[in-house]
């Protein structure tokens, strides 16, 4: 039996879904630390961000937080966090899958804000809006098509990455995968497979989602596919 | 001497120790050896086949598509299920965690190249093609020193990242120093352990972009007076 054939059985077995451990309890685990993780980050991210792009500070602050998450493992946090005072669990997992969602959401946040149209913010100020409500009513309706860029590629990378909880035993699809290997390669390659088919599927579903969703929260006029109508529009008119 | 003696009494559970990389400094440094060569090996592959399919996504428009789309699917992948469709094939080795770090640099590439050959602007394109520069000499003697700081920001993620990466492949045992950090945290959590792989994880990725980022100011002269 090839492991292709060997995962179909494997999924086609009722108990992998039921049993404790199985399928439904893992992507419940999945789904729930994912959530809670993407959430942590968007509270931490999204005001810090916003901040940053209304006083137009921390434009290089965002650039090296990107930069220097992309350089440290994810096992390095897994492993770390759990024997600091967060202990050992939910809290330490969740946390560590938050530091990965911060820099999208960072970013996009602050650009979000910093593109806002300069005539509309002079405009809000000539109409005598405070600070506080240039950001709230001008520039953060603006920003709403980035947040929801940022917020795609946050929950989609923590999705992909809380996989990698099950190097520290927290449970999630990746479990199933670890267990496979765990198995050795010959018995558990069809479970490794069909780990790996749950995994990659829960995550490009999550990422078709979120495409969807980012373009209902998009104003029409925002849209990219307008802009780039309207661009080839303008160059045509130029060009002719 | 007496903090010696004391230290010796009771070791505890150090976030960092000396005593621990001198007594291990060959495991450490094979570890490091095999990161780096693991990484190093990974971008050149991908590089390789990253650029051609990069000039062939330029130059048939139609290709453009399928290919990012291609790219941006296989990047919404999780690592650990990119180790888990290969490894039944290919086995538990150091071909399989070379595979799948491929991959994803070889996604970050594409991408890149493709950004950077289309920021080449028509008028320097249709400037060469009236200097009658074929496809080829544009292609070698326009576009592509045109668009290499895309490239090399494209060559730049895909080595920091892969470096992160690489200690993904614990899962079969080939992690370079991701070895060390699991290890160090199935070894009743020894934190130096843990913390000298993780140190030495986000070094090898500092030199190794640095190093790239000093090639890039080599081969690029005339962006000098612009910085």
């Amino acid at each position: 039996m090839n492991p292709v054939e060997a995962a179909l059985v494997w999924l086609n077995d009722p108990l992998n879904w039921t049993n404790p451990g199985g399928i439904l309890e893992r992507l419940g685990e999945h789904l729930s630390m994912s959530a809670a993780a993407v959430a942590l980050g968007c509270l931490i991210a999204w005001p810090i961000g916003l901040w940053l792009g209304h006083t137009n500070r921390g434009g290089g602050l965002v650039v090296l937080v990107s930069n220097v998450s992309l350089a440290v493992p994810t096992l390095a946090l897994l492993t770390i966090l759990p024997l600091t005072f967060l202990g050992f669990g939910r809290p330490s997992v969740v946390v560590a899958l938050a530091v990965f969602a911060v820099p999208p959401l960072l970013a996009n946040a602050y650009t979000g804000v910093r593109q806002a149209d300069p005539e509309a913010r002079d405009a809000a100020r000539g109409m005598g809006f405070s600070g506080w409500q240039l950001l709230r009513r001008v520039e953060l309706p603006l920003a709403v098509p980035y947040l929801a860029a940022g917020f795609r590629t946050a929950a989609v990378q923590v999705v992909a990455t809380a996989a990698l909880a099950s190097f520290v035993n927290g449970g999630g699809l990746g479990q199933i995968i670890r267990a496979g290997f765990g198995l050795d390669i010959a018995a558990g390659g069809g479970q490794i497979i069909a780990g790996g088919v749950l995994v990659a599927g829960l995550a490009i579903l999550l990422e078709l989602v979120l495409a969807r969703v980012e373009r209902l929260v998009t104003p029409h006029p925002l849209r990219a596919d307008r802009r780039r109508a309207r661009r080839r529009a303008a160059q045509a008119v130029a060009g002719g | 001497m007496s903090f010696r003696l004391s230290y010796r009494a009771d070791p505890g559970n150090p976030w960092f120790s000396w005593q621990y990389v001198r007594d291990n400094s060959d495991t450490i440094l094979a570890a490091v050896r095999e990161h780096a060569s693991l990484t190093v090996r990974a971008v050149l592959i991908a590089a390789l086949i990253a650029l051609p399919l990069a000039v062939a996504a330029y130059w048939y428009r139609s290709l453009a598509g399928p290919v990012m789309a291609l790219t941006g699917v296989l990047y919404t992948v999780p690592s650990l299920a990119l180790f888990a469709f290969i490894a039944p094939y290919l086995g538990i080795g150091a071909l399989t965690a070379l595979s799948v770090v491929v991959l994803y640099a070889l996604l970050v590439i594409v991408r890149n190249a493709v950004a950077g050959l289309n920021q080449v602007p028509p008028e320097v394109r249709e400037a060469a093609e009236g200097m009658g520069y074929g496809r080829w000499d544009r292609l070698l003697r326009v576009e592509l020193p045109l668009a290499l700081p895309g490239i090399l920001t494209g060559l730049r993620l895909a080595t920091v990242s892969t470096v992160a990466l690489v200690t993904v492949g614990v899962v079969i045992g080939r992690g370079g120093l991701g070895q060390l950090i699991f290890a160090g945290f199935q070894n009743n959590f020894y934190k130096a352990q843990i913390m000298t792989g993780t140190l030495l994880c986000v070094l090898l990725a500092l030199v190794l972009d640095l190093a790239l980022a000093g090639a890039g100011r080599l081969l690029t002269p005339w962006l000098k007076r612009a910085r």
